[in-house]
């Protein structure tokens, strides 16, 4: 039956379970259903990468990943990329170089660089801009996100 | 959303098995990355969702250069383009998967997917026609065999009957002085639909001078992706220079049926079909001499 589901999943480090439809996605089970609404929703169907989490180590847009679908996964949101010691050297690295101005697309573009940079700690820019195609900014011309991510990349 | 169930089936008995019992109200789910947006549009709804990405046969990548390659249904791009022998076996296929979507989209959407939802854009369909691929199907009644080109029937509609599901592709084994391409028009330099798509394949012969057989296949062209087999077979036993290549281009451009919408005109479209069908074939030329 179209009921409530029980999921159990590792969110941030964290094991914990949630109920939701199967409707529902994981970005509406991540806002709605858990509160952290660090994800942010931009086209909600998989072009603007606003809402991009890692799963299982890869980055998806969490839009388009059923709730249910969260079951017995590793799931990584902007919520756990600071410390409790400080931000992310991507985080900073965004600061710093002034990578945002509204901010709607700075979580999914944090998440998609992690992605890249856990992956592919020496990313070049082309690599870089390759990767970050599926995120969209209509703010910054991407030049700053960019060099943000070069900067903390090994690639010099 | 409509709400609907959700079924995770372990087992290719178990979701054969509900979707023989179920008919047209179960909609199997690969990457989802199609059927969710349009579920969410309301342009597809289904009592049913069953995923499949939990049934093993689906999940297998099988190759030996004698066999060639079995591609789970669930398999998703990034599997296969991160695949060093695969990507060594079949560049022309990793042309297509390295460039459906973003890297979000390559980490969930099946090629296996790709057919079944049977876009006329679907950008890894051409080539997986132009390299021979063969839709592996089970079904309540047992297991058969398509080829790839016939899979698709209509916008959105595929070959399977109620209770059928798509397995794997098989694609046969890369022989010596083979080589495949794909390419697409889009106004951007990624993330887009294709304007036009053309898959080729080719073999020469040992001295890479002369065609053996060729395949070329066309997206974005007509309500399904064509398979333009009169323009791969004009090649066969011919030499490999400008002029046969340029007499298979316009082969191609006659089987392309386009509309005009939003994306580009007929006229436009046509002219990228001779365009496309040229550099690809020149590339898997290239390939094959290289192979």
């Amino acid at each position: 039956m179209a009921g409530v589901t029980q999921v159990q999943t590792t969110l941030n480090g964290e094991v914990i379970n949630f109920l939701c439809e199967p409707r529902q996605s994981l970005l509406e089970c991540l806002r709605d259903v858990l509160g952290m609404t660090g994800t942010k929703e931009g086209c909600n169907d998989g072009n603007c990468g606003a809402c991009t989490v890692i799963m299982d180590g890869r980055i998806v847009d969490s839009c388009l990943v059923l709730g249910v679908e969260a079951e017995g996964k590793d799931i990584t949101t902007i919520e756990g990329m600071a410390t409790p010691e400080g931000l992310h050297p991507l985080q900073q690295s965004f600061l710093e170089n002034a990578a945002l101005q509204c901010g709607i697309c700075t979580p999914g573009f944090l998440l998609a660089s992690k992605g890249l940079l856990d992956q592919e700690p020496d990313a070049d820019e082309g690599r870089i801009r390759h990767w970050l195609a599926g995120n969209l900014c209509r703010c910054t011309g991407y030049d700053k996100i960019v060099r943000a991510v070069l900067q903390v990349s090994k690639a010099k | 959303m409509e709400p609907f169930d959700y079924l995770s089936p372990s087992s290719l008995e178990e979701a054969v098995k509900t979707l023989a019992s179920k008919g047209d109200q179960a909609r199997i789910m690969a990457g989802g990355t199609d059927m969710l947006v349009q579920m969410r549009a309301g342009r597809r709804t289904a009592p049913l969702v069953v995923d499949i990405k939990e049934i093993p046969d689906l999940n297998v990548v099988s190759y030996d250069a004698t066999n060639g390659l079995t591609l789970g249904a669930a398999v998703p791009c990034y599997k296969i383009y991160q695949d060093e022998t695969l990507s060594a076996a079949y560049p022309g296929l990793m042309d297509a998967a390295f460039l459906i979507g973003g890297i979000q989209i390559q980490g969930r959407a099946t090629i296996g997917g790709n057919i079944c939802n049977a876009a006329p854009s679907g950008d890894s369909i051409p080539v997986v026609i132009a390299l021979g691929g063969v839709c592996n199907i089970a079904g309540p009644n047992g297991t058969r065999q398509l080829p790839v080109e016939e899979m698709c029937t209509a916008p959105g509609r595929n070959a399977l009957a109620d209770g059928e599901i798509l397995v794997s592709v098989s694609i046969p084994a890369p022989q010596a002085k083979s080589g495949a391409s794909y390419l697409r028009f889009i106004p951007r330099n990624e993330m887009d639909i294709a304007v036009v798509g053309v898959g080729s394949s080719v073999q020469l012969d040992a001295s890479g001078q002369n065609f053996v057989s060729a395949r070329i296949s066309l997206a974005s062209v007509a309500p399904t992706p064509v398979f333009a087999k009169e323009a791969g077979d004009s090649l066969a036993g011919k030499p490999v220079n400008e002029e046969t290549i340029q007499a298979a281009s316009e082969l191609a451009q006659a089987a392309a049926k386009p509309i005009s919408d939003m994306r580009g005109t007929i006229r436009q479209r046509t002219h990228l079909v001779g365009v496309l069908t040229r550099r690809t074939l020149n590339i898997a030329i290239e390939r094959a001499r290289g192979g």
